[in-house]
């Protein structure tokens, strides 16, 4: 392990030679620091976590205990020609996936043009409910969270889109609120981009995708309510962008428009920032046995009555089965070169891939097409003789349920942990903004794997998060890490004269 | 303000109180039961608890002998009587854990606080360990929430729901705790040839704080009919009847806005009833049937508000 751990990019030494630039200023406070003092500062963030009740619960564990994600103190950070690139090349692919979405619930261009398979109608994401709805604006992902892994200097790769109701934004606007009270002066000697404007520009955008007519449009988040893993993050939304946060109850459907019951009688919906999945949004149409959401709501909906956000439908573009077309959507809609790279893909419905894929296990990391959060999924260099085994089972009793990709080297970075400052594997996800315009917020939920050596950054498997410093220019930290050298290299030769 | 956000803080409100004068009662009624009496009386006693938090039916359902300590633990701890100061603090937080966001940090941190303490409490044999020092305890964690939703919430619909439970609440049981008390010690003055036992009124004053008003108002030996005045018409003493409405009817025609609602009327109508009534004609009534006819008014005045504002169904 300590071996190929050489081999891993890191965010801050690199292939282990110099500091990389962005990092040495900050390496330079780091190495003044006692890490007593730094375990100190994360101990007062759990507190303060906890007082304001940033925790979640974990699907599966006995009796709902609460838990924070362990949050971690040294920022994740991002040059400012880095982002140009990964912000472009991010927009660029919601931009795309938008257009697919559009495309696939109306012509199906990109099926009679023979990129995307014909199957893909047969995709359980795919939602037939949707065909010829029009939706505002045609946004589709309204938030959409790309997530990033880095390989080398050079080399980011799409892990996958997450476009159905992405999660985690909420640890990024605390997690920057939490590191500018630990360590203020840091953040006068960085010139880190503000992410602070993110519920105001999610509220901008949602108000601008009401049915045309309506001026002063009525925006809800609904939530599946206060036992959902998610809820803190539902409940702070709703506080940042002023908004209503409601429960499927407080909804009902009349003449063809949604209304929330208010004290002073029924109040008109027009956009509903829901966070509540397809299934379970409407049980005349879904689930029928669905609690959480309102019943006559999809029909609103496909009538123009009311906005939803995501849309619905909006699985079939992030299902991985669709993901390995993505680069090809973004030439066929924009006529543009993709900016950011997929993961090569082995696709298990191909027979060559399956052989290859069968013979390889223990260096591929396998995943269900249909599932999310690091549950259906085999990380092979790290899983026993007996996973391994179980998981060739399963797929070959349905390959197509699965894909497989080689386990990619995710890059480290430095890491608060019991034996001190160590690099553990880290991802990006930026979250991109959809309304009359598509933009991104400088900064995302950089996910960390806490263990030693594992690759699985999900919170419900042990992964925790920190800060995302993106710099809005890079001369000015290697102006003042050049400037501090030299003046330490001042210091040091006063001394030894 | 969603429906349901008002319907938890009124809810949350109503608990609290609630809480508040179960603890109130059982303090006096523990106290009067320290006096020497026949065994008898004492049962009678505790019977009359029972029959203020009305959960005669809970009870026997649960206990075979009707003693103190039974009563006691029914009225503080058992789960499953709904009245119980463990159920009613539980449903105060339940609501209340609903719509933190809609309220002060500060409220939501005396709302848990007051749970996470209550579990000390239960740890304990109250009737050895001290009964009276819970229910100073209850008291006054119910001032405290009354003060800190005073003191910190903005005065926007949220502030109305909670201090409209309040009062509702008290309104209740107020008129209860009067009305039981009435039926039960009336019969034995008249047996007592016109006797007032002192120590049973000046027990009900107590319980709702007002032994010291009475003292102030009357100046005077402690007669039925002048507790019932001071608890049923005077608007000065902060738990009575009139005071509870006359918080009531501003807070409906606010929220109200410009609406007609039945919920308005009704409190409209009944505030007139006390503001303008005379004891001289509710005795002549009855005061039992006056009591009695507005605990019903009152609980189709709470039936009304829920209808209007705290579901809004379509």
């Amino acid at each position: 392990m300590t071996q190929s751990a050489k081999q891993f990019f890191d965010e801050m030494q690199g292939y282990g030679g110099n500091v990389r630039a962005i990092y040495q200023a900050y390496k330079h406070w780091l190495s003044d620091v006692p890490t007593q003092q730094l375990a100190a500062k994360r101990a007062e963030a759990e507190v303060l976590f906890r007082r304001v009740g940033i925790t979640f619960n974990v699907y599966g564990e006995e009796d709902g205990a609460e838990r924070l994600i362990p949050f971690d103190v040294i920022p994740r950070m991002i040059s400012a020609s880095e982002w140009a690139h990964l912000s472009k090349g991010a927009v660029q692919r919601v931009r795309a996936l938008n257009m697919f979405l559009h495309d696939i619930y109306h012509d199906q261009e990109i099926i009679k043009a023979g990129i995307v398979p014909h199957s893909i109608l047969s995709n359980a994401q795919y939602r037939p409910e949707m065909v010829g709805v029009n939706v505002p604006n045609q946004v589709y992902a309204h938030v959409a969270g790309i997530d990033l892994v880095r390989t080398s200097e050079s080399q980011f790769y799409v892990l996958e889109d997450n476009l159905r109701t992405p999660s985690g934004v909420s640890y990024m606007l605390e997690d920057r609120k939490m590191m500018m009270r630990l360590f203020p002066d840091l953040f006068k000697k960085y010139p880190i981009a503000p992410v602070e404007h993110y519920p105001h520009v999610l509220l901008n955008n949602l108000r601008s995708v009401a049915q045309t007519g309506v001026t002063d449009p009525t925006v809800v988040l609904l939530s599946p309510g206060a036992y959902n893993s998610a809820y803190f993050e539902h409940a702070f939304l709703a506080q940042q962008m002023g908004i209503e946060l409601v429960e499927g109850q407080d909804l009902f459907v009349r003449n063809n428009a949604v209304y929330m019951r208010t004290t002073q009688g029924p109040q008109r919906v027009d956009v509903i920032y829901r966070r509540i999945d397809d299934d379970f949004l409407d049980p005349l149409v879904f689930k029928p046995d669905s609690l959480l959401g309102v019943p006559g709501l999809l029909s609103v909906y496909r009538n123009g009555g009311v906005t939803l956000a995501n849309a619905v439908g909006t699985g079939v573009a992030d299902d991985k089965a669709t993901y390995i077309y993505v680069p090809e959507m973004i030439k066929f809609y924009l006529g543009e070169s993709p900016i950011l790279q997929n993961v090569p893909t082995y696709q298990l419905s191909k027979e060559d891939d399956l052989a290859y894929v069968l013979d390889h296990l223990p260096e591929l990391v396998v995943k269900e097409v249909q599932g999310s959060g690091g549950y259906g999924m085999l990380v092979g260099p790290t899983a026993s003789k007996q996973e391994i085994e179980e998981f060739r089972l399963r797929i070959v009793s349905k390959p197509s349920n699965y894909i497989a990709q080689p386990t990619l080297a995710l890059s480290t970075c430095p890491t608060l942990v019991d034996q001190g400052i160590a690099p553990r594997h880290v991802d990006l996800r930026p979250f991109v903004l959809s309304g009359k315009t598509v933009s991104v917020v400088p900064g995302g939920l950089s996910r960390v794997a806490l263990k030693e050596g594992s690759l699985v950054v999900n919170s419900s498997q042990g992964g925790g998060t920190k800060d995302t410093w993106v710099l809005e220019r890079d001369d000015v930290c290697v102006d003042t890490a050049q400037s501090q050298m030299a003046a330490q290299q001042m210091n040091q030769e006063a001394v030894i004269c | 303000m969603l429906s349901r956000t008002a319907d938890h803080l009124y809810w949350m409100a109503r608990y609290i109180e609630r809480t508040e004068n179960v603890a109130r009662v059982l303090d006096v009624t523990y106290n009067m039961s320290l006096l020497p009496s026949d065994s008898s009386n004492e049962e009678e006693l505790w019977d009359t608890v029972l029959e203020i938090a009305g959960i005669r039916d809970i009870y026997d359902a649960t206990y075979k002998e009707l003693n103190a300590a039974n009563v006691i633990k029914h009225l503080v701890m058992d789960s499953h009587n709904p009245s119980s100061i463990y159920s009613s603090l539980r449903s105060a937080r339940e609501n209340a854990r609903a719509v933190r966001v809609a309220m002060t940090t500060e409220t939501w941190e005396n709302m848990n606080t007051l749970w996470l303490e209550f579990g000390q409490y239960i740890k304990q044999d109250l009737t050895k360990t001290g009964l009276s020092e819970f229910c100073e305890w209850v008291k006054s964690r119910s001032h405290l929430f009354r003060g800190v939703c005073f003191g910190t919430m903005l005065r926007d619909e949220a502030f109305s729901f909670v201090r409209l439970g309040t009062f509702m609440e008290r309104a209740d049981n107020t008129a209860r705790l009067l009305d039981v008390k009435y039926e039960f010690l009336i019969p034995m003055q008249e047996a007592n040839d016109g006797a007032v036992d002192y120590y049973e009124w000046s027990a009900v004053l107590r319980s709702v704080s007002a032994f010291q008003a009475y003292q102030k108002v009357y100046r005077d030996a402690i007669e039925p009919m002048k507790v019932s005045e001071l608890l049923i018409l005077r608007e000065d003493m902060p738990r009575s009847l009139h005071a509870c409405y006359a918080e009531i009817m501003p807070i409906l025609r606010q929220v109200a806005g410009s609406r007609q609602t039945e919920a308005e009327r009704l409190a409209g109508q009944m505030h007139a009833k006390l503001h303008y009534g005379r004891m001289l004609d509710i005795v002549r009534d009855g005061v039992h049937h006056f009591l009695d006819e507005f605990i019903l008014a009152n609980r189709k005045l709470g039936e009304e508000i829920q209808r209007n504002f705290l579901s809004a169904t379509a």
